[in-house]
């Protein structure tokens, strides 16, 4: 029976078994479950950080096949080891700080960068058993964590002494905290709908994943976490072709090796944020007598959305500044208010009608709300007027063609 | 539920101390050759010159103006969507005339041009 509890669920039996032994060497109950966190919360951090060595190689090899290259190939099988030696480098070049620049913010940004991405890991949960995390505020800690990301990214810009960095870094700060709203409010409907906003019960809440109740939802959520994540399309805050960096610039050694984690872990834990709130979590056949296979089938969803993400980016152009912004406050942020105001009211409207009436007239709003605002999009282009200059014809920049399906065409 | 928080702040604790720990080490283990041209600021290739620390667009400062108040709408709907289940049709109703006024708040910013980058 002690093997069968081991298969089915090894943390948990692993924690069971070293409470056990910190209480047979005398040590209280609280301070075997302070150090049993501790170790637990030091595993996860670390993995998470060993994580993305793997995550860096395996973006690099599928953008690289997406453009018909062949991406890291030489060092191990596939180039797989190709991150450990990065990494190996990064760990012993020489850390350069400009002269001028402000040391406190400075020193604390790429810390400050990292542990604002570290910090989500907490909340998320990785299967049925593991309930000590289950804040009741989970979504709120969420948005909040998030807005630290942004202050570290203004204290890189503020204190490197140099204004590129210093406008780079308003720019994206500017972009990650107008595409918090859409995502706010949109986050609002899983939360109405599970009518909690601890992430464990969310999870439990989803008999049927919410994706398939609110695709539109989930589309403009995971357009906004793109967007908050600062990758392509919507990468201006650095532009890898265009620009040398972005508000990290004057960063040299692992100090710069910190803001690239940072970047690659964000990518992952937003898909892990999404598969959790919309794709049902750990769910999925048979994690009720192993719970290990929760983690499993979460890791599986993630990987999904993650890729959805690199080929996005491996595929997409890059939007400019003012049509990022138009993006959010002239069509994701009316349209999630829209989504959220019609969702809460025919939700009421139909509540006594048995819940899969609800949510039925839930998934119709999605779908309504999603073809509107799709011939919204195109009436606006076909009405585009794009100014003539000069007296000759000649090919000219257009300048808001945002959801263009036809380039040739105006 | 206060071991939640324990566990919350040791993971805060851990997930600041695991960067700094590595970016420690590198310092150690990296050499230190320090020049006056090296440590010079990057800038773009040029000499810099002047203050570095310049004037900025005002849009910045009114789309923080803007996120702001959203930001706030949004903390205030998060109670409500959680006691969804509880509360009456008419109560829904006058969530959605607060949602509203602010929507109507936000048209206003918007005809007025502040959205425009």
């Amino acid at each position: 029976m002690d093997f069968f509890d081991f298969i089915s669920d090894p943390i948990l039996a692993i924690s069971k078994w070293l409470f056990e032994l910190l209480n047979g060497w005398g040590v209280t109950a609280d301070w075997s479950n302070f150090i049993l966190y501790f170790i637990g919360a030091a595993l996860l951090g670390t993995s998470a950080l060993l994580l993305t060595l793997i995550f860096i190689w395996a973006e690099r090899k599928i953008i690289g096949r997406l453009q018909d290259r062949y991406g890291p190939n030489q060092v191990g099988p596939w180039g797989i080891f190709q991150s450990v030696a990065d990494m190996v480098k990064i760990f012993i070049k020489e850390h350069i700080i400009p002269y001028g620049v402000d040391p406190v913010p400075y020193h604390l940004a790429p810390i400050i960068i990292v542990a604002s991405v570290l910090i989500v890991w907490a909340i998320i949960p990785f299967s049925n058993s593991l309930t000590e995390t289950n804040l009741n505020v989970a979504v709120i800690f969420l948005l909040a964590v998030g807005g630290i990301g942004e202050l570290g990214i203004m204290m890189a810009g503020w204190g490197s002494n140099n204004k590129y960095a210093l406008i780079s870094a308003f720019r994206a700060s500017a972009q990650m905290i107008s595409y918090e709203i859409p995502m706010a409010i949109v986050l609002l409907i899983p939360v109405l709908l599970s009518s909690s906003m601890a992430m464990d019960d969310i999870v439990n809440a989803q008999k049927m994943p919410f994706i398939l109740i609110l695709l539109f939802g989930a589309l403009i959520f995971f357009i906004a976490s793109i967007a908050e994540n600062g990758r392509a399309p919507f990468d201006l805050a650095e532009a890898e072709s265009e620009l040398v960096a972005g508000f990290n610039i004057e960063y040299s050694g692992l100090k710069f090796g910190m803001f690239y984690v940072a970047d690659f872990l964000r990518a992952f834990t937003s898909a892990l944020i999404f598969s959790t709130i919309f794709l049902g979590g750990w769910r999925g056949p048979g994690v009720e007598t192993f719970p290990i296979l929760g983690g499993l089938y979460l890791t599986l969803k993630s990987l999904v959305i993650w890729f959805l993400g690199v080929w996005i980016r491996g595929s997409f152009p890059r939007y400019r500044i003012d049509q990022m912004m138009n993006i959010n406050w002239k069509f994701l942020t009316p349209v999630s208010l829209a989504l959220f105001m019609l969702a809460i009211f025919f939700g009421k409207l139909f509540e006594n009608y048995g819940q899969n009436i609800q949510y039925l007239s839930i998934l119709i709003i999605n779908l309504g709300l999603f073809f509107i605002s799709l011939k919204l999009i195109n009436r606006k282009e076909d009405n585009l007027e794009i100014p003539e200059i000069g007296l000759r014809s000649r090919p000219v920049a257009k300048p808001d063609n945002l959801f263009s399906k036809d380039i040739s065409r105006g | 539920m206060l071991n939640q928080w324990l566990y919350i702040a040791i993971f805060v604790a851990i997930s600041i101390l695991l960067p700094t720990i590595a970016i420690f080490l590198a310092r150690v283990l990296s050499p230190k050759k320090p020049n006056k041209i090296k440590n010079s600021v990057y800038e773009c290739g040029m000499e810099t010159f002047d203050k570095t620390w310049i004037q900025f667009r005002i849009q910045y400062y009114l789309f923080a103006l803007v996120f702001l108040i959203f930001d706030v709408e949004t903390v205030f709907l998060y109670p409500i969507a959680v006691a969804y289940n509880q509360i009456s049709l008419f109560m829904v109703i006058e969530t959605i005339i607060f949602i509203s006024i602010l929507f109507i708040g936000f048209l206003y910013v918007w005809r007025k041009g502040a959205l425009n980058w």
